[in-house]
């Protein structure tokens, strides 16, 4: 067990030091381009080489790499081109936003998701599992800019409960969390609902089940001692993994609705070319998934007993 | 699997998707007949649902801002969508499938290094690499396949080497290798025939991703330049005014939707009566 996670804990590395490679080589190879970004078009080549002599650009390109990389470390990303204070002060604060929104729409979708799994895997081709089925399919099937927009009409615009923007100006507000997180929910709970409901429908089909259920064991005991614990072990790797699609769908949901959070600065950043601060976000980006699949293995291997005494 | 393409009758489900897909590319073919308005014709901004215009046409879905018909840039837009969609997913396995073959036939280092490198791209987060590469990149519609063949790939990539790993140890691939054939020969004849089931569903279902990815991108301003009607791009331009203007914002999306939905069900409808045989 230990050998694998220290060994998981090496890809790890490698992954994100390959990562790292590639972000520099799109972003930073071209270093009077970066001149140019950084000081705008408007300024001489004489201004420009001197900002890149004084920051150490004129230096062979694996020295810069490792520089930059051990600032990285450190956590120095450098500045934000647009609002000229350290990279860091922004998306720190930009990441716990996101965070309190991916918690929020986590928390419904993780309880939600797993019962309905559980109740359609639990009889395969019954009514109820037809249409939990079917349903899983029809809002996965509806991208999250979609929603936003068929939730934005149906609450803010027909019953006019919500507010449409949920940009927080005046501090927290539940009120402003609801939307987002909604949309986020609705995209998500479908697919570890039907990853749920075929790991049960699996279970259900075993020797063990139905021996329990031969030897007279009521059908509430089979379902809690025998077949959940075995069906959730897969829905727990999916959950993990959801966390690399949250990434991705709080990019959209956070541009839709003005919420200041990591999404909307990592699209903002890349949308003025803000070099710094789309490789700080970037890096974050990839580590954050890095690590909850990392999580999601170790996991899996845990608490899957055939694998972890084998 | 041709024999379930076949059943696919059988399934509703599947029925209902097929429907969907069909009832858009017929749009797409007839776009210039069944439009009433030409798709970038300004004729009266602000138009709601089923009002009419200054010569007594009426504009069933509204116009917008600009006062374009919605209907006819909905009609219109279809194409976008239809060709693009395809067309991506398919550069996309044009890279994944050798790949996966190689990696899955031969093994050893080739596998090795072909495999850490679809990990590297899998581990981004899939909208983070689409912003980045577009935003270096610029948006137009040859980095938009790029984008897509580049996130796209490695997925299948490792669909395609799970199978040919399991199908390399069949007697016809045997067969072939004791008769002399070419690597690539049994890879390409052999085994890519046989692979094809998982990848037909597999393809119906990317091709909903690949909609929603064009979609995206066009709701978040990367996507198609305009003034061409692309469905995520009219999102992206009536959002500001959805909240007194929805008809704006909605039927795009409807569209849009209804299209991804089609794919899904179809996979889930040949999933299904391929599992059945």
């Amino acid at each position: 067990m230990l050998v694998f996670i220290v060994r998981r804990l090496g890809t790890m590395v490698l992954t994100m030091v390959v990562v790292s490679i590639l972000l520099f080589l799109l972003l930073e190879i071209n270093s009077a381009g970066v001149a140019i970004k950084v000081l705008g078009p408007y300024t001489s080549e004489e201004q420009r080489n001197l900002w890149l002599e004084a920051n150490g650009y004129f230096r062979p390109i694996y020295i810069r790499y490792f520089s930059w990389l051990g600032n990285f470390i450190v956590g120095d990303f450098g500045d934000s081109i647009r609002f000229k204070v350290p990279v860091g002060e922004i998306l720190w604060p930009r990441l716990a936003s996101t965070g309190i929104l991916g918690l929020a729409a986590m928390a419904v979708v993780i309880p939600l998701s797993l019962t309905l799994g559980v109740l359609a895997g639990m009889r395969e081709g019954s009514n109820l599992d037809r249409v939990i089925s079917v349903g899983s399919i029809v809002t996965t099937s509806i991208p999250e800019f979609a929603s936003a927009v068929f939730l934005s009409t149906f609450f803010v615009f027909y019953l006019d409960i919500l507010p449409g923007t949920s940009s927080m100006s005046d501090g927290f507000s539940f009120v402003q969390l609801i939307l987002p997180a909604m949309v986020l929910i609705i995209y998500d709970f479908g697919y570890v609902t039907r990853m749920t409901r075929a790991s049960m429908a699996e279970v259900m089909t075993t020797h063990y089940i139905r021996t329990a259920v031969l030897k007279g064991l009521p059908y509430k005991t089979v379902i809690m001692k025998h077949a959940l614990r075995n069906a959730l072990i897969a829905p727990f790797t999916v959950i993990m993994l959801q966390i690399n699609w949250l990434l991705s769908g709080v990019i959209v949901v956070e541009f839709a609705f003005a919420y200041k959070g990591f999404g909307a600065l990592l699209l903002e950043a890349s949308l003025n070319q803000d070099l710094f601060m789309i490789e700080a976000c970037a890096m974050v980006a990839v580590f954050v998934a890095v690590i909850t699949q990392m999580i999601a293995d170790i996991g899996y291997t845990y608490l899957n007993p055939r694998i972890r005494f084998a | 699997m041709f024999k379930s393409v076949a059943l696919i009758r059988e399934s509703i489900v599947g029925m209902v998707g097929l429907a969907l897909i069909v009832f858009w590319v017929f749009v797409a073919v007839f776009a210039d007949v069944i439009a009433p308005f030409p798709p970038n014709a300004t004729i009266m901004p602000m138009a709601l649902p089923g009002m009419e215009g200054p010569d007594g046409e009426v504009f069933w879905l509204g116009t917008d801002h600009i006062g374009r018909d919605i209907l006819s840039r909905i009609i219109h837009g279809s194409r976008r969508v239809l060709i693009f969609a395809p067309l991506a997913t398919f550069c996309a396995y044009a890279v994944g499938i050798p790949m996966g073959l190689a990696a899955g036939y031969r093994r050893g280092t080739t596998d090795d290094v072909l495999s850490f490198i679809a990990n590297i791209i899998l581990s981004f987060p899939v909208l983070v690499l689409y912003v980045i590469i577009i935003a270096t990149l610029g948006a137009s519609a040859i980095n938009i396949l790029v984008a897509v063949t580049f996130a796209s790939a490695p997925g299948i990539f490792r669909i395609v080497r799970g199978l040919a790993l399991d199908l390399r140890n069949r007697e016809y691939v045997f067969a072939a290798e004791t008769r002399g054939e070419s690597p690539w020969r049994i890879m390409m004849i052999e085994i890519l025939p046989n692979a094809r089931g998982p990848l037909i569903v597999d393809a119906c279902l990317r091709l909903g991703y690949v909609i929603i990815t064009i979609g995206v991108l066009g709701f978040l301003g990367l996507g198609l330049p305009p003034p061409d009607p692309d469905w995520g791009g009219m999102i992206n331009e009536t959002r500001s005014m959805a909240t007194s203007f929805p008809h704006m914002t909605i039927f795009p999306v409807i569209a849009i939707s209804s299209l991804i939905l089609g794919f899904n069900l179809l996979a889930d409808g040949l999933r299904e009566v391929s599992l059945r045989d």
